[in-house]
Order: C-alpha cells, then structure tokens, then sequence
C-alpha cells in the first residue's frame, strides 16, 4: 500500500513537472521574414488614398553611390551590420517579419488597451475622454469600434499612400541597395532588387508615428520607441544607409500629416453628440411611434458616438450614406418583431457550448481590439502566406480598413437613424451571453463589419472567399446567440456591408494594383 | 478509545471573481477515515458579493449588483489505511447576477482526486498529540465549460496539481492546525485568439498563475463534535489586475483573506450520519469579489469491509 502511494505520488509530482513549461506561443511568432514574391515596380503609379499626387513632395534626389557622401555612409553601414548584440538581432528578427504587418499589430494592442468604458462619475454621469487632455482618466481614447474602425483606416491610408510616394521616388532616384554597390556589408534579411532610397521601413515608420500619435497620445512614447527601433533595423540589417532612412522618415510624415489634416476635419469631432443630440434621437424615434432605445446601463450611459455616421466615408461621398442605409427594421409592436424576439429568448434561454464558443469567439468587447481589429487579424494570417510587397501589404489593410471605416459610418448612421431597442430592452426575459453595446441595435455593427471586410478580403485573396463568408455568417449569428441582436438586425447588416465592402473592390480593380 | 469512523468535512471556498472554485476541505483538515470505512457527503453552498476589488480598488458594480454562485457538491471519502485516504469530488456550481443584462451559468465543475497520507502521529503525556499530513491532489474540468464569461463562469478551466502538508496538534479536546499548498495551475484555452492582459497576447492559450493556499484552525474537537474557526489565505503567484473597469479574466491575480467557522456533528442516536455546516466572509482581497457564504451538508460513513 505504501509502494502504491510513493508510485501515485511520482505519477503526480512527474506530470507536473513535465508541464511545468507555461510560456505561451503566439501564433504570429511564425511568421516568416517578408521576402516579397514581386517588388511591384510600378506602384509609383498606383493610386493613393487621400494625397492627390506623390510629385507633391519634393524628395530630394540623394547623393550618387560614387560620392564621399555615400561612401562614408556605406562604411558606416559595414561597422553597424557587424558584430549584432542580441538585442539587436531581436529587433532584426521582430521587424523583418514586414514592416506594414507588425505596425498592424501594434495597432490592435492599442485599440486594445485603450477599450474600455469610462467608469461613472458619483452624479451617475460620464466622463468623456479627453485628446487635449490623454494621459488622466479617463485616458483617450476610448477606443470603441468607430473609433478604432477609423484609427485602423487612417493608420492603413497613411502607410499605403506614403509607400506610393516611396515607390514612385525610389524608381525616379534608382539607387540600389548598399549591398548591392559593396562588398563587406553583413546582410542579415532577405536581400531585395528594389531600389533603397528612400527606405520604405523608414517611410512606414514616419507615416506610422505622424498618424498614431494624433490617435493614441497617451502612447506617444511607445510609439516612438517602436519607429526608432524600426528606422534603426534597416541600418542594423545592412539593407538602408542612413540617408535612405532620414529620406524615408520625413516622407512618412509629410504624407501622414495629409492624413492628419483628413482626421481633424472628417466630422469626428461632433462624433460625440450633447445632450439636446441625445434627447432628439428618443423624441424623434417616438414621433414615428416607435419604442426608442435606452441605454441598458446602470446609471444609463449616453449612446456611444451617435453622430459618428456623419463621418466622411473613405470610400464614397457623405452624401451616399442615406442610399446605402437599409430599410427601416420591424416596426416594435409588428409579428415579425415578436418573433424575432421570441427567436433571442430561445437562443438565449437554450445556449449550448459550441454557440458559446461562437458568442465569445467573434465578442469583441470590452478590453479588445474590436470587429475591425479582428478582421485584421485574419487578414494578417491570410497575407503573411503570400509574401507580398510592403506597398502591396499596405494597399491590402488599407482596402480592408477603409472598408471597415466606411462599414461603420454608415452602420452608426443606420443605428441612430432607427434608433431601435435592443432585445433585452423588449423582453427581459432574454440573459446576454456577452455584453450589450451601449447604442441602438439595428443594423449589427458585427454583421455590418463582417460583410464589408470579407467581401474586400475575397477580392484580394479569391481562393478563401468562401472561408470568409463563412466567418461573416458566423460572426454575424454570434450576436443573435448571444442575445444582443436580433435576426434582422443580422441579415440587413451583412447585406450593407457587402455594399460597402463593394465599394473597396470597385475601387480595387482600378488602383493600378492589378 | 479509537472511534468507529472519523468525520470529513466540506466546505466551500472562493478563489476568484468567478463561481467559488469548488474546495474540499477535507484535503485540507486534519482528519482520516478509518480503514475500509467509506463516507459519502453531500452538500449545498452558496456565497455572495455586491463588492469586489478591481485591482486593489474595492467598487461596487450596478450592472452586476449582488453575485451569487450555489453549489450541489458530491464527494467520496475511503479509508485504505487508517493512515492513507483517498477522496474524490464534483460540484455542480450555478451563478447569477442581481442586476445587468448578463446571463448566469450553470454546470458540473470540477472533478478533483485526493490522497491524504499520515507518514506521522506521536502522542506525548496522556493528551498531546501531534500528526502531520501529506496530500496530492489533482483536478481537471469535468467538461469544456465556458471559461471566458467571468465573473458568471463557473470555473477557471485549469487542471491543478496541488501539494499540501498539514501539521495537526491536539491538547485534550482543543487543537490547532496549519497548513500550505502549492496550487500549480495548467494553462487555460479559451475561445478567442488574442487578448490583451498587460499587452496584447495573440494565442487562445492563456498563462495561469500558480497559486498557494495557507491556512490555520482551531476549535473543539471530539469524535462527535467538531467546532472549530479558522483564517485561510489564497494567492496567485503572479497573474495581473483587472483595469480600471475592465471585466474580470481568469488569469488575473486573485488573492483573498477570508475567515471563517465549521461544525460537524454526529447523531449520537446515528453515528454513521453527520451533519455539516459552515459559514465564511471574505476580510481582504485583490481581483476578487468580498464574498459572505456558507454551506450545509450531510455525511454518511459506511464500513465497506463489514458490509462484505
């Protein structure tokens, strides 16, 4: 007996040893180092976003190779490509995975890290965040998905249109790699036919911090660091001299700074609403002789971002929301209305463990980096596979993420347009499985986002177009499982995003980049 | 005098903002079944809080309003040796919320194995006398239940190895006990590929926090009364805060002070039946919510060997 307890013991003490390894593995750690299938030449030429011409910025022609300049700089180069500490191999080995890709992950942290709801005032009201004010609570932003759908977007417009620019003076400027002119130069990344003036990192890095610090303020200085690190890369690699990164970093940041002027004035501003906005939105939903919604927060909390479906769209004029907006929604009082509810309290009152599953696979919520930045996600695990260009990556994202801005315009104007109750407002029956938004239900923010993203996305990657419209349809019934929607809040949402994510293609096919 | 039967205890203790993770205090007494002596308990217990702390912050939360989790738990207790026992548990654990839109959850919880060894039991004088306990322990989730909805999950979803030693001392009918753990906790899987705990973490796996269990007893012992109080103190070793109005996640750092008193008896008239019962408060904690509970059981024991 005791011989059948040592053994019980060494059973127990062994498998807890063995397992005693819990570092995690993060799935983007295999990620392979971007070695672009084609340079894409001719992407001077490609159409941007929101700058009208690339020749608008005077980048200076850089010194020729055979100058003292230049050599002097090469040498440097040499000293500086030798000898890597292991810091700087980590810095190496995290950058080389592309710049556009991991600038798109730290993104998603910080639409993260910054979504979370105020937490109340003692008068039962709420603080709202403040941009001239970011670092005291409540920090800004609070990164909600309209917000973080637009922060994405103009993150995504920034890289792509300033790696146009970047494209269209490298080939203009024709100078070659540092490696390709000398010998002696330790090369560390896959080597590249594309011309290195200016550095396209360089380029992602400048864009990237002009554009993020007006959107993240409170993270300027991990911001920074990161853009540092990246500028610092190129040369650590041997693939920049430093002439091609100062070049690169100030060309990213005149071209974010046409961004930024977009940003201020795109009608964020008055995203918020005030209380007169608040008190029109119910009265104007009763004059139609419907239930208006109600917060279903205690204390009740002001709808989030009301007037965020008068943005400028990327994609289409203001002016077109209104023809993109669905129908109204069931009428509060209509059978089709109760049935819809009746279908939420069943799904609710019978949740099994794979709906579960579904509700928490596509939240979302509290504390992450929203829709958008989950379609990003899988946007990422698609690209990575096919190696493409950093101008091509970024023309990618920012199809993808003006899509998903465009999708939430144009949902929020639908929401507070209808201004409808949510399920649980109707029935109190009906138990969420996840938490209820703080705005008004019809159409669904995560149906309206999937339909626009994995329409775009099927146009860039055809061969997983069915996978994606397998996910919208799964992340749109997450919220009827959920509790939090009803079906036609779904349907509708997934058929205007589908218009949106339209609007993106056709724009696609005519960019230059096909 | 050597009793017929030894009682076991159960009790519930809470480790988290979840549903009380589901503790059979018997690992953790000082108190053996006899040889071929098999006790079956049941029993009910329910705990509350309307406060919690976020962080260190100690807030209440309107759209939570009160907490609640009760639990059915079922457990088997056999004597191999009067020095070797082996325990095995379920609880079925329910939660809910007062106020809010959110659901509660409901399902079988854990299923945890025991084996309690007594390598020591010295008498000194007529009354004194010391013994010292080893327990292994090992608990898996009965099934893949949600772990990713706290507060209202109704566990943490880690298989947990635990190690405990135990130090009894009598002195006539009065006795004191401490005790410690080490709790190493498996990573957990949940449903999401990313989220982001003091950064953003892009796996659906997730980090635990080892966590250690201390605790001190004292009271009145005899084979048909135990009434004892006592103080127990669980932490994470690691693990972070929740922010500043975030909702909870099952890799945070939970540690709690909380005191409490139990009390078996056993029917003079029946002394194969016991009655049971416990109540507990939370004192202190961080990420956890300040819990009032108690517990009310029934043990029956039953000499496998004579029945034979």
């Amino acid at each position: 007996m005791k011989k059948l307890f040592t053994y019980a013991s060494l059973i127990l003490l062994a498998s807890s040893i063995a397992a005693c390894n819990k570092d995690i593995k993060e799935y983007n750690e295999d990620f392979p180092a971007l070695q672009p299938a084609k340079v894409d030449a001719t992407a001077g030429n490609w159409k941007p976003l929101v700058i009208t011409s690339t020749e608008e910025f005077n980048l200076p022609a850089p010194e020729a190779t055979s100058s003292a300049a230049y050599q002097k700089e090469l040498d440097d180069l040499k000293a500086l490509s030798s000898n890597l500490t292991s810091d700087q191999r980590e810095i190496i080995n995290y950058w080389k995975v592309g710049s556009v890709l991991r600038w798109n992950e730290i993104m998603r942290e910080l639409v993260a890290k910054h979504n979370l709801p105020p937490y109340q005032n003692p008068d039962g009201t709420y603080p709202i965040p403040s941009a001239a004010n970011p670092f005291s609570y409540p920090q800004f932003p609070f990164s909600n998905p309209p917000y973080a759908a637009r922060a994405y977007a103009y993150v995504s417009a920034a890289q792509y249109d300033a790696l146009v620019a970047a494209w269209h003076f490298k080939y203009k400027y024709n100078r070659q790699a540092p490696y390709k002119t000398a010998s002696g130069i330790t090369v560390s990344v896959p080597k590249s036919d594309l011309p290195s003036y200016p550095s396209e990192d360089a380029v992602v890095a400048g864009a990237s911090f002009e554009i993020m610090k007006l959107l993240f303020p409170a993270d300027i200085d991990y911001i920074k660091q990161k853009a540092e690190e990246e500028k610092q890369y190129r040369m650590l690699a041997g693939v920049n001299v430093a002439s091609d990164v100062i070049a690169g970093d100030s060309l990213g940041r005149w071209v974010a700074r046409k961004v930024v002027a977009r940003a201020k004035t795109d009608g964020m501003g008055a995203a918020v609403g005030n209380a007169t906005v608040w008190k029109k939105l119910e009265d104007d939903c009763i004059a139609k002789g419907e239930t208006p919604w109600y917060s279903l927060e205690i204390p009740k909390r002001p709808p989030m971002l009301p007037v965020f479906g008068n943005v400028k769209p990327m994609m289409f004029a203001a002016a077109d929301v209104a023809s993109i907006r669905p129908p109204a929604p069931p009428a509060t009082n209509s059978e089709i209305m109760k049935k819809e509810v009746a279908e939420v309290l069943d799904f609710t009152k019978n949740a099994s463990r794979e709906r579960m599953r579904i509700v928490n696979y596509w939240a979302d919520g509290v504390g992450t980096y929203t829709p958008p930045g989950h379609w990003n996600a899988i946007a990422t695990t698609e690209f990575v596979k096919n190696q493409y260009s950093e101008v091509r990556w970024a023309r990618n994202y920012a199809l993808l993420n003006a899509s998903l801005m465009d999708a939430a315009i144009v949902c929020w104007n639908t929401k507070y347009y209808y201004f409808n109750a949510r399920p649980c407002q109707l029935d109190g029956r009906i138990k969420t499985l996840t938490g209820v938004p703080n705005f008004p239900a019809y159409i669904s923010g995560h149906s309206t986002f999937s339909g626009a993203a994995a329409t775009i996305l099927a146009f860039l990657v055809p061969s997983k177009a069915k996978d994606f419209e397998d996910m919208a349809n799964e992340a749109s019934m997450s919220r009827m499982y959920g509790g939090i929607h009803y079906r036609s809040d779904c349907s509708e949402g997934l058929i205007t995003g589908q218009k949106v994510g339209n609007y993106a293609v056709e724009r696609a096919k005519i960019d230059g980049a096909n | 005098m050597k009793p017929l039967f030894k009682p076991i205890a159960i009790a519930m203790a809470c480790l988290g903002l979840s549903a009380p993770t589901a503790h059979a205090q018997n690992e953790a007494d000082a108190l053996m079944m006899g040889k071929h002596n098999l006790c079956i308990a049941a029993g009910y217990s329910y705990s509350s809080w309307d406060r919690y702390w976020e962080g260190s912050l100690k807030r209440d939360n309107a759209n939570i309003g009160t907490f609640s989790a009760s639990s059915i738990m079922a457990m088997l207790n056999y004597g191999i040796r009067d020095d070797l026992n082996i325990m095995v548990s379920l609880p079925y654990v329910s939660t809910k919320t007062s106020a809010g839109t959110l659901s509660g959850l409901n399902g079988l919880q854990d299923l945890s194995f025991y084996v309690k060894y007594r390598p020591v039991r010295k008498t000194f004088g007529s009354s004194q006398k010391l013994s010292v306990f080893a327990v292994a322990g090992y608990s898996a989730p009965s099934h893949n239940y949600n772990v990713d909805l706290m507060p209202v999950s109704i566990g943490m979803g880690s298989n947990v190895t635990t190690g405990r030693l135990i130090v009894d001392y009598q002195l006539s009918k009065f006795f004191a006990t401490a005790s410690g753990s080490y709790l190493y906790r498996s990573n957990v899987e949940i449903d999401r590929t990313a989220y982001y705990t003091t950064r953003q973490i892009n796996s659906n796996q997730v980090q635990m926090p080892n966590a250690g269990v201390y605790q001190f007893r004292t009271g009145y012992r005899t084979p048909y009364i135990i009434a004892e109080a006592y103080v127990d103190h669980m932490r994470t070793y690691g693990g972070f805060d929740i922010r500043r109005n975030d909702m909870p996640f099952v890799s945070n750092t939970m540690n709690s002070t909380n005191v409490g008193f139990e009390g078996k008896y056993y029917l003079p008239q029946l002394r194969a039946l016991g009655l049971h019962a416990a109540a507990w408060r939370t004192l202190e904690g961080r990420n956890v919510g300040q819990a009032t509970g108690f517990m009310a059981g029934v043990l029956y024991t039953l000499n496998v060997a004579k029945s034979k």
